[in-house]
């Protein structure tokens, strides 16, 4: 059984929750993931890591509510329990000295990719962070990111905060912003991934992806996690998470994502986020 | 004897076709009293028992079958677990046919005895009168080991050197112990309660059991050396074998590994009771021929497909899987399409599989595994309509313990090599035995790579 030290909504929708998992603490990197079941009879449900205190023992994982699961870990209290959570799992995030690299995160990404940005950071990069969300109130940690990075710049599809409408906007944001990245890290929802690998190909910059499959076992074992990067098949839950999103198959990849849609009743829609799938 | 009975093994009781298919209960009942009794009696008790070469743990059989003949079904048990920890699990799912009872002198004139089914009936009986005998532990030699991976290598790894006074700990990436026995073989065929059972007997034995642990990533081998003596990776078999034909990640795909976890593990069947949600396809096809094939097809059909296929290119002679099992699965309805092989998958708009094209085949010369190889008949494409394929056609050893682990050499298929005698790697302290070595094998055979390994570390900390 692992503790819950803390759980409690961030913004609508979105939860922070905070688990004494020592031994995931201490070896745990930036990209990585856990598989946390929330009761018995729970699935395994896949989600990035966020942040860590490895004195502490603590990890601190940030999730939406959009199925059974997730509404059971949102129900949880400080002093509870989870039958599992267990990591870190996948490879690591790249972190080389790149130059100038440009952190975007919308939803959940937001958190994962927040140490991605403060080890980019620690290694000497240029770090900008670009943080997407519906409407201002759906911000959040930006006082975090302007602890790691150099500027840190905000979009909301009603403008409400920093920039107005969708990442499809990136290269003009980039001019406007005068930033020149090296290199992209994009956390968060598939379908904002898939519209930053657009936007950038034909500006040449390499874009990594967080990519998030369906999972079960996360350790390699069952082949549900797998996509199609550069024409091959690979695995998610070993091989990635992160892969070049210029060459990911981004089609068939959102198709997989919707098998269990029609069995699983989310309430979804209602929190307006569609662009989660 | 009769000389009719001594020619003819006592039958299995079994489920009706006709009911078990609506459930997840076990198939095969077991031996009663009567029958275990009349099925030793067919036993000649032979001078030099054939059949005990035929099994890779060397169960003294005529031995315990002795005992079942004598009345003794106490002293049949203890005689059995001296060579092996798990019988109630190898005497439900070992490939007797091919192993101890292919061996048997009775089966050149007629069948041989039903060993396995002897060996299920003592330890069924075992757990029934609830007094499980539990060796005298033995005193701790101050050693420690750690064990990766809770299958049958590495339970066995553990009873051995438990037995021996070691100080056990097993780390299991899971939520659950057993590996394949837990989240791969369907209840009807091994009820997850008896896997239980086993692993809680060896928790009693001192071994101490870390779940939701991955070995690698959780904590490096290289860590976990500097606290324990020695390592055994049983990590089991790990990424499934595609058929690298077009149409594969079409949704409506499903590796066997992942059909049979969501169902055995994540109990998809008590679906919305349990989380984990199970499609309800109509029109099943499994690729494939082994036992993983025939247990997919049948979990198929209990989940209420309404067809469920083998899809095989080869005949029935080649069918890997034992031949009790492709009974069972063509009594309960699977149908067999034979000499068959898919090309392309294709789907709708939607990107769901709707049907799958095949080609007829025929056998021609036999290959390099000897048996005769298929070749495509000219122009004999057709078209299958299907909602799910399920491909059961292999997989390779788990991944993630090469992949980190810096100078444990690997074979070209991902492998573990290892000496074949001890187990030992060529990391120094690293054993390794069982699917993780072999790739996809069986229970009793990583078994018989735990039980080897166990005891070249013994003799490696206590040399003779
Ligand atoms: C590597 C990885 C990292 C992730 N990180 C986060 C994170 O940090 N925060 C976060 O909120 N979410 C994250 N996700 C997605 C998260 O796992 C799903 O939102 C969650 O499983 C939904 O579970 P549920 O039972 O609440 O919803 P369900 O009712 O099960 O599902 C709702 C929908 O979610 C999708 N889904 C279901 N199961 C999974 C699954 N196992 N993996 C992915 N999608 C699924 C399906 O499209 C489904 O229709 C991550 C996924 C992956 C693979
Ligand atoms: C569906 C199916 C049906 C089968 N039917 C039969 C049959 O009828 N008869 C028969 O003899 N054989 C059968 N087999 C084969 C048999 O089950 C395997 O050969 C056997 O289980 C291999 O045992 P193992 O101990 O090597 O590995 P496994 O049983 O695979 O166990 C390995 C364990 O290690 C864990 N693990 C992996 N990596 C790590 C890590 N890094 N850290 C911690 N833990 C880790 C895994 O989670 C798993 O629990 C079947 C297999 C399948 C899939
Ligand atoms: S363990 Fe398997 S091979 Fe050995 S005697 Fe029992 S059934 Fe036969
Ligand atoms: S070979 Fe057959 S008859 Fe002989 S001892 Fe073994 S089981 Fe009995
Ligand atoms: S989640 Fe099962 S192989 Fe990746």
């Amino acid at each position: 059984m692992y503790k819950v030290v803390e759980r409690r909504m961030i913004v609508p929708n979105l939860h922070e929750l905070v688990v004494e998992a020592p031994a995931v603490a201490r070896s745990v990197q930036p990209g990585n993931f856990v598989i946390v079941r929330a009761d018995e009879n729970g699935e395994r449900v896949p989600l990035s890591v966020a942040d860590w205190d490895r004195e502490a023992g603590t990890v601190t994982v940030i999730f939406m509510q959009v199925g059974a699961s997730t509404a059971k870990l949102a129900r949880l209290k400080a002093g509870g329990s989870i039958p599992t959570f267990a990591g870190p799992l996948g490879q690591e995030t790249e972190i080389g000295a790149f130059g100038t690299v440009l952190c975007i995160g919308g939803c959940y990404g937001i958190g994962s990719v927040y140490p991605v940005a403060r080890a980019l950071k620690e290694k000497g990069n240029t770090v900008f962070a670009l943080l997407e969300a519906r409407s201002n109130f759906l911000l959040y940690w930006q006082d975090r990111f302007k602890e790691v990075a150099d500027r840190v710049i905000e979009i909301t599809r009603d403008g409400t905060k920093g920039y107005k409408g969708h990442l499809t906007r990136l290269s003009e944001i980039l001019t406007l912003e005068g930033i020149k990245p090296d290199r992209i890290v994009v956390n968060g929802c598939t379908f904002q991934m898939m519209k930053v690998s657009e936007a950038t190909r034909p500006m040449g910059i390499k874009t990594m992806v967080n990519m998030n499959p369906i999972m079960i076992d996360g350790t390699g074992m069952c082949g549900v996690c797998r996509l199609t990067v550069a024409g091959a098949t690979k695995f998610a839950c070993v091989d990635g998470p992160d892969f070049d999103g210029h060459e990911v198959d981004w089609k068939e990849f959102l198709n997989r994502r919707r098998t269990y849609n029609p069995e699983e009743v989310h309430p979804l829609r209602k929190s307006g986020c569609a662009s989660h799938f | 004897m009769a000389g009719e009975t001594r020619k003819s093994r006592q039958p299995m009781p079994k489920q009706e076709p006709y009911e078990r298919v609506r459930n997840f209960d076990e198939v095969a009942l077991g031996y009663t009293e009567e029958q275990a009794l009349a099925e030793a009696g067919r036993c000649l008790d032979c001078k030099k028992p054939l059949c005990r070469d035929g099994c890779p743990v060397g169960i003294d059989i005529p031995g315990f079958i002795r005992c079942i003949a004598g009345g003794d079904f106490g002293s049949g048990i203890k005689v059995i677990k001296e060579t092996n920890a798990l019988p109630a699990v190898c005497g439900r799912v070992c490939p007797q046919e091919e192993q101890c009872e292919i061996k048997c002198v009775l089966g050149k004139k007629g069948e041989p005895v039903a060993i396995g089914r002897l060996e299920r009936f003592l330890a069924d009986y075992e757990a029934a009168e609830g007094k499980a005998e539990s060796p005298a532990l033995a005193v701790s030699n101050g050693r420690k080991i750690a064990i990766v991976g809770s299958g049958p290598a590495g339970i066995t790894v553990a009873n051995d050197m438990a037995l021996l006074g070691y100080d056990v700990t097993i780390f299991e990436a899971l939520h659950a112990a057993g590996g394949v026995l837990t989240y791969g073989i369907p209840e009807f065929r091994l009820p997850k309660a008896i896997v239980q059972r086993e692993v809680e007997y060896v928790q009693s034995l001192g071994v101490k059991l870390l779940l939701d642990f991955i070995v690698g990533k959780t904590r490096t081998i290289e860590s976990i050396q500097e606290e324990f003596d020695g390592i055994f990776v049983g990590a089991g078999a790990g990424l499934p074998w595609f058929m690298g034909i077009p149409g594969e990640n079409l949704n409506g795909v499903y590796s066997a590994n992942e059909y049979l976890t969501r169902c055995n593990l994540m109990k998809g069947f008590r679906f919305p009771a349990h989380d984990t949600p199970m499609k309800q396809p109509s029109r099943v096809l499994v690729f494939g021929g082994g036992n993983v094939a025939m247990d997919a097809a049948r979990t198929a059909l209990r989940l209420g497909a309404a067809e469920s296929h083998i899809v095989y290119r080869r005949s029935r002679e080649e069918l890997p899987a034992r031949a009790e099992e492709a009974e069972n699965a063509e009594e309960e309805g699977v149908i067999f399409d034979y000499l068959t092989l898919p090309v392309r998958l294709i789907g709708n708009e939607q990107g769901w599989l709707t049907e799958v094209e095949c080609l007829k085949m025929e056998l021609g010369e036999p290959d390099a595994s000897g048996r005769r190889k298929p070749v495509e008949i000219k122009d004999s494409s057709f078209l299958m309509k299907a909602d799910a394929v399920i491909v059961a056609i292999g997989n390779s050893p788990n991944p993630l313990i090469p992949m980190t682990t810096p100078g444990l050499k690997v074979g070209k298929k991902g492998n573990i090599e290892v000496d074949e005698e001890t187990g030992k790697t060529s990391r120094d302290g690293i054993w390794a035995g069982g699917d993780v070595v072999t790739g996809a094998a069986t229970v009793i055979s990583a078994m018989g790579a735990g039980r080897k390994a166990a005891k070249a570390m013994n003799e490696t900390f206590f040399p003779k």
